[in-house]
């Protein structure tokens, strides 16, 4: 059996936790055997029907006072304890932060290895895997020996899709034992996002690098992104530089984008940068260096300077939508 | 605030943003022409740690396990304010997460017999090059410590540590009695850089020296390899504004032009 840890918020499901729960569809079917879920919270059980659909034959319902918000701690001591009655083959997340962080601490308590963000797995005698290293500029291929495997399917790296046949996705309790003391790192409090779209789910980023020059230089770029119900992100350098906050940065160090279009401003293309924004669908580079990494790297690019041709477009964008 | 024992552990990573070369059998990353420099993660964590010494009192110590050559990271470390370093030195070869955190709760338990127990034990959220997730939530189990990982923001009271971090929802806060254990995430500060007097203390910081040594982890490398190269033809639209109504000729094929 293939065991599936279902990443929630408060009982919604992360879209990138189904990407973890067809990997297990996927390595299970490999090796001739089914997946079960698990899933962490009484307010996650109504998740049974959509994971249905990703073929789960069972889902493992954790039920257990102190499970009522998330906690590293006592999340991962579920995940090691269902490891260990369920006797899985291999157990599965997406490696979002956290994905890795609880498989982290379930490997952690049952002393097993833990393999971060696999884009390719094969279970045999031994588990094969090649995982990313760099954030996706190298790869590394690896063999584990263990029982079960915990690994992490890397966030964007299998594109979550529903079984050609549903599964049964029985609800099964489980019951962990948590000892009091894993109360100590649950959330204490939280500060809800301001409703609105968020750097990782944009459909569309218009991004700046040290081309845009000044912090006041991104009024341009928030004009594009406001147009098209879009965000501004920003390269390394400027977060740097303090003309933006680091929580606008793409990258391997800040947001992995993957929206439909990504307009890459003055952005040279530094590895470290590139990868966070290669899982976009489509890319366009604005740049005066027609060599740059990111105007050879981008499907679409224009050689010109930024603080001209951006506000034209958001020009000819206002003047197309007033002739309609 | 409170005097604090604060202990960060960095990894020396070559410079972020280079291209990555690999050794003609696989087994390493190619160092020839490359900068090294702290991970990126693990340097704000030593800002952090100097900062919150810096209000209340206290020190940091600064440890890595890495080649040799990695006491040039410690230094650097001494010289923004870290006034102890260890060097848990490995022959430069590829350590397995499970190795790498049982080397270093050893080497924790060791130094805590000789001069009392850590406050607080940051790492970086993860390394920059192997990007394992995992080994301050192990050295934190090994420990029995509380950890929270990807922490935004560390401030520390009477009553403990408190941290907070971001999320798709929103912002949880965490609060964690010492000793505790954290993992940090760039965006937390802004380092600082070494200034002439930080500079000259490098120079004269003991690096306390000693050979890692732990059982090897369930997850053995086999080799390194360079993803293939996506063959993508850049379809150049044209130069400076006389290319804007080709590009907004796509936003509309693309739909995104609603």
């Amino acid at each position: 059996m293939i065991l599936a840890v279902i990443e929630h918020d408060r009982g919604t499901v992360a879209p990138a936790a189904l990407e973890g729960v067809t990997a297990a569809a996927r390595l299970a079917a490999q090796c001739d055997d089914h997946v079960e879920a698990l899933t962490i919270g009484a307010c996650a059980d109504a998740l049974v029907a959509e994971l249905a659909a990703y073929g789960v034959a069972a889902v493992h319902q954790a039920h257990h006072e102190m499970l009522g918000d998330y906690g590293p701690e006592a999340w991962g001591e579920v995940v090691a304890q269902a490891a260990h009655t369920l006797d899985p083959a291999a157990v599965v997340a997406t490696g979002t932060d956290r994905g890795n962080e609880v498989l982290a601490h379930a490997a952690a308590s049952l002393d097993l290895p833990m393999v971060a963000n696999c884009i390719e797995f094969a279970l045999g005698d031994t588990f094969e895997v090649t995982r990313v290293r760099w954030g996706g500029s190298l790869l590394e291929e690896a063999t584990v020996e263990a029982r079960p495997v915990l690994f992490t399917v890397a966030h964007h790296a299998v594109d979550a899709r529903p079984a050609d046949s549903p599964g049964a996705a029985e609800p099964r309790p489980f019951e962990p034992e948590l000892d009091p003391s894993l109360a100590r790192s649950l959330v204490a409090d939280r500060v809800e996002r301001i409703a609105g779209i968020t750097l990782s789910t944009a459909p569309v980023v218009v991004g700046g690098g040290r081309g845009v020059g000044s912090a006041e230089g991104f009024a341009s770029l928030q004009e594009l992104a406001d147009l098209l119900g879009g965000v501004v992100g920003c390269s390394r350098a400027v977060t740097n530089n303090g003309w933006r906050n680091h929580t606008d940065q793409v990258g391997q160090t800040g947001t992995r984008i993957a929206p439909d279009i990504y307009f890459a401003c003055g952005i040279s293309g530094a590895i470290q940068h590139w990868v966070g924004a290669m899982a976009s669908k489509n890319i366009l580079a604005i740049n005066t260096d027609p060599n740059a990494n990111m105007v050879t790297k981008a499907g679409y690019a224009v050689i010109g300077d930024l603080h001209e041709v951006v506000p034209a477009i958001s020009a000819e964008i206002r003047r197309r939508r007033e002739a309609t | 605030m409170t005097a604090l024992k604060i202990l960060v552990c960095v990894k020396r990573v070559p410079a972020p943003g280079a291209r990555i070369n690999i050794t003609a059998d696989g087994q390493a990353v190619d160092t020839a022409f490359l900068g090294f420099t702290t991970s990126p993660h693990e340097e704000c964590a030593l800002e952090a740690a100097v900062q919150l010494v810096e209000a209340g009192g206290g020190d940091v110590t600064v440890l890595t396990l890495g080649p040799v050559d990695a006491e040039e990271q410690l230094r650097y470390a001494a010289s923004v304010g870290a006034t102890n370093a260890v060097l848990l030195a490995t022959d430069g070869s590829d350590w397995d997460p499970q190795r790498t955190a049982r080397a270093i709760t050893s080497a924790v338990r060791d130094l805590e017999t000789t001069d009392g127990p850590f406050d607080l034990i940051l790492f970086g959220n993860e390394s920059a090059d192997s990007g394992g997730f995992q080994v301050g939530i192990r050295v934190s189990h090994a420990l029995g410590r509380p950890m929270v990982n990807g922490a935004k923001g560390i401030t520390v009271g009477d009553n403990g540590a408190e941290i907070w971090r971001e999320s798709d929802a929103g912002r949880e806060v965490y609060r964690l009695q010492l000793p505790a254990v954290v993992g940090v995430k760039e965006g937390i500060n802004l380092p600082r850089y070494p200034t002439m007097k930080g500079r000259l203390a490098s120079k004269k910081v003991k690096v306390a020296t000693v050979t890692a040594a732990a059982e090897l982890g369930g997850q053995q490398m086999v080799r390194l390899r360079t993803p293939a190269e996506q063959a993508s033809k850049t379809v150049v639209l044209g130069s400076g504004v006389d290319a804007v109504p080709a590009v907004v000729d796509l936003l509309e094929s693309l739909g995104v032009l609603k």
